[in-house]
C-alpha cells in the first residue's frame, strides 16, 4: 500500500469497496501471464475470458445489486436457459421474427422477477428460498413445456443479421458482442448505485431494511424491479447465447448461480447487503473468468481450476473484510495501524 | 402556559387479547423535555410506535398542534414532524455521513434522467448539521458512520431530525449504550434540541439522566400511567421505586444487604 498518497486519498481508497477485488485481480492477471505465457496475454487468450466474463458480468451486476440491497436471487440459473428456449421456441420453432422471441424472452424474464418479488415482499420468506423455489419451478416449466411444444430439449435457432449483429456475433472474429452489452450494463448500473439518487436506497435498505422504508424509501417496489432486472438479465443471456450459437438447450445455466455469487462476493460486496460497487463487481467477473480460463493456458491440470477459484473466494472474502474493518475505523486524524 | 403541541387522549393498544397501553393521557409542549420512564415491558415502546406511525392506537386521539393526527405509516409521522431516534442512531453502518443523513431525502442536481446525488452538498450540509450540535471532530462527510462512536451516531440521528424541521424529537434510549462522557454529550444535545423550540420525548430507565435534562416526567407501570409530574416535584428514590413498581425496590435493596451481609465475600 502506499504510504506516500496523501492521507486523505487513502482513506477513500479504503472505503472504497473495490479496493481489494483489484488487487486480487492485479494478483491474478500476474500469476496467468507468468506460467500461462504468451499465449494468456494475447489477444486470443484476452478473448477467451473477456467472452466468458461477458455474460456472466451483465447476470453478475444485477444480483450484485439485489446483494447489494439484502437479497438473493438464484433463480437466474434457470432464467438462463427460460430466456434462450423461449426465444428459439418462439423464433426457431415457430418462425416467427426474432424481435418477437427476444421481447417474449424478455417479459418472461420480468414475469419471473416480478413474482420472485411479490413473493419476497408479501411473505417476508427470505429470498434464497423464495428463488431456490422459483429456480426448479422454471426450471420444470422450461423443461417440460419444450417437450411438449418441440418434442425435443434442444431447438435450433436462425436469426437474421441484424439480431446477429447486435447480439450474436464475434468482434474481429473472437471478441463476442455481449462484451459490449456488458461494458453498457455496467455504465448503466454503475450510474444508477453511485450516480443517482436510487443507489443511495439500495445501500440503504441493504443497510437497515425497516430504517429505509422510516425514512419514506419504497423499500417494496424497488425490491420487485431488482429483482425484475436480475431475471431479465438472466433471459438476456440466454437469448443472445441462442442467437450466438444458433440453438437452445434446457439445461445450460445452473453455472452462473455461484459464478455470479463468486464474482459479487470477490468483487467486494457484503453479503448481508449494504455495502458493494459496480467496479468491483466488474473486477470480480473479471478475476472469476481469468481463473476459469487462464488455467487452460498453463501447464496446470485444468481441474485444478476450482481449487484455486475456492481459495480465492476465501482469501477475496477475508481481505475484504480487512478493508471495511480498516475503512470503518480510518479517520484522516489518525494512522491507520 | 402555552399550549400543548402534541395531546394523548384516552390512548389504549392491544394486539389480540393482550391489552399494552390503556387509558394514557399526556402532553407534550415545545421547547420541553418530556421524559418517558418506565421498566422493561412497561409500554414504552408501544407508545413510541404509536406516536411514530408504526402501529395506530385501539382507542383514543392524538393530537398534533391542535389537529387531529392519525398516521398510516412511519413516513406520515415523520412529514408531520414527528422524528424518532433509535437507541444505536443512524443504523446503515456502511454508508458515508453525507449518504446516510439524506436517505429518503436525497439532494440532486443535473436535469431529467441523469439527476445525480449531489455528494458535495449532501457531505457539507450533514458535516456542519453535526458540528452545529458540537461535535467537532467529524469533518468529512465521506466517512463511514460505522465508524462513528455511539454518542457522534446519536447526534448524527439528532441533526438529521433537526435538519428537517422535526417539531417533536422521540429519543428511544439514546444514552442506554452509551459511555459517561458519550452520554453526557447527548444530554447537551437533547437540551440544545429544546432550546430550538423542539418538543423532546425522551425515554430512558436511567433516573440521573433523566433528572438531568427532563422538564415534565411521566411512569409508566404495565401499560398505565402511574405518575406524571414536573421537575423538582419528586427526588431521584422516589422516581426509582415508582418505576420500580412501588416499594419494591427499597425491599429489594435491603434483601441484597442482609443476603451480602450473611454471605461474607
Amino acid at each position: 500500500m502506499s504510504d506516500s498518497s496523501p492521507k486523505l486519498s487513502f482513506g477513500s481508497l479504503l472505503r472504497r469497496p473495490e479496493t481489494g477485488s483489484f488487487l486480487g485481480l492485479a494478483a491474478v492477471f500476474l500469476f496467468f501471464t507468468i506460467f500461462g505465457g504468451s499465449n494468456f496475454a494475447s489477444l486470443n487468450g484476452a478473448a477467451s475470458w473477456l467472452n466468458v466474463a461477458a455474460s456472466l458480468g451483465i447476470i453478475a451486476i444485477p444480483i450484485g445489486l439485489l446483494m447489494i440491497a439484502g437479497e438473493l436471487d438464484i433463480s437466474i440459473g434457470s432464467m438462463v436457459p427460460a430466456g434462450s428456449m423461449t426465444c428459439a421456441i418462439i423464433s426457431g420453432h415457430f418462425g416467427l421474427p426474432i424481435a418477437v422471441g427476444v421481447v417474449a424472452a424478455l417479459c418472461l424474464g420480468a414475469l419471473v422477477g416480478l413474482v420472485n418479488g411479490l413473493l419476497v415482499v408479501r411473505t417476508a420468506v427470505p429470498s434464497f428460498i423464495v428463488t431456490l423455489g422459483t429456480l426448479f419451478a422454471v426450471a420444470g416449466l422450461t423443461l417440460g413445456l419444450s417437450v411438449l411444444i418441440t418434442g425435443t430439449t434442444s431447438v435450433s435457432i436462425k436469426a437474421g443479421p441484424e439480431a446477429k449483429f447486435l447480439l450474436g456475433h464475434f468482434i474481429g472474429g473472437i471478441y463476442q458482442v455481449t462484451i459490449l452489452w456488458w461494458i453498457a450494463a455496467a455504465i448503466f448500473w454503475g450510474f444508477v448505485l453511485h450516480y443517482s439518487p436510487y443507489g443511495n436506497w439500495i445501500l440503504a435498505m441493504g443497510g437497515d431494511k425497516v430504517s429505509a422504508r422510516n425514512a419514506g424509501i419504497p423499500t417494496e417496489r424497488v425490491t420487485i424491479f431488482l429483482f425484475m432486472c436480475s431475471s431479465m438479465s438472466a433471459a438476456f443471456v440466454g437469448l443472445s447465447q441462442a442467437i450466438l450459437y444458433n440453438s437452445a438447450q434446457v439445461s445450460a445455466g445452473q453455472s452462473y448461480i455461484f459464478n455470479a455469487i463468486i464474482s459479487v462476493v470477490v468483487g467486494g460486496v457484503l453479503l448481508t447487503g449494504g455495502y458493494g460497487s459496480v467496479v468491483g463487481i466488474v473486477l470480480g467477473t473479471l478475476t472469476f473468468a481469468i481463473v476459469n480460463q487462464g488455467i487452460y493456458y498453463t501447464p496446470f491440470d485444468a481441474n485444478w481450476a476450482s481449487l484455486i477459484i475456492g481459495v480465492l473466494l476465501l482469501v477475496a472474502v477475508l481481505m475484504n473484510n480487512t478493508f471495511r474493518k480498516m475503512a470503518l475505523s480510518y479517520t484522516p486524524s489518525r494512522k491507520v495501524k | 402556559m402555552p399550549t400543548p403541541l402534541l395531546t394523548l387522549q384516552g390512548i389504549n393498544k392491544s394486539f389480540g387479547p393482550i391489552d399494552v397501553l390503556h387509558d394514557i393521557n399526556l402532553e407534550v409542549y415545545p421547547g420541553e423535555v418530556l421524559c418517558l420512564l418506565g421498566d422493561n415491558g412497561a409500554g414504552k415502546s408501544t407508545l413510541i410506535r404509536l406516536l411514530s406511525g408504526v402501529h395506530k392506537p385501539t382507542s383514543g386521539t392524538i393530537t398534533l398542534a391542535g389537529k387531529p393526527a392519525a398516521f398510516a405509516s412511519p413516513r406520515d409521522a415523520s412529514n408531520a414532524g414527528i422524528a424518532t431516534v433509535h437507541q444505536f442512531g443512524g443504523t446503515f453502518p456502511l454508508m458515508s455521513i453525507g449518504r446516510s443523513f439524506f436517505v429518503g431525502e436525497e439532494p440532486k442536481k443535473g436535469w431529467g434522467p441523469f439527476k445525480t446525488f449531489d455528494r458535495k452538498t449532501a457531505n457539507d450540509i450533514a458535516v456542519k448539521a453535526v458540528r452545529d450540535l458540537g461535535i467537532t471532530r467529524i469533518t468529512d462527510g465521506d466517512r463511514l458512520v460505522g465508524g462513528l462512536s455511539g454518542g457522534e451516531r446519536q447526534a448524527l440521528a439528532i441533526a438529521r431530525a433537526v435538519h428537517f424541521g422535526a417539531s417533536v424529537l422521540i429519543l428511544d434510549e439514546p444514552t442506554a449504550a452509551l459511555g459517561v462522557k458519550e452520554a453526557a454529550h447527548v444530554l447537551r444535545i437533547v437540551l440544545q434540541a429544546r432550546q430550538k423550540g423542539i418538543a423532546v420525548i425522551f425515554i430512558t430507565h436511567n433516573v440521573v439522566h433523566a433528572l438531568t435534562v427532563g422538564d415534565h416526567f411521566a411512569v409508566l407501570i404495565k401499560g398505565a400511567k402511574a405518575a406524571d409530574f414536573r421537575k423538582g416535584e419528586k427526588t431521584r428514590e422516589e422516581i426509582t421505586d415508582l418505576m420500580a413498581g412501588g416499594e419494591q425496590m427499597a425491599e429489594l435493596e435491603a434483601e441484597i444487604k442482609s443476603y451480602m451481609s450473611n454471605h461474607p465475600g
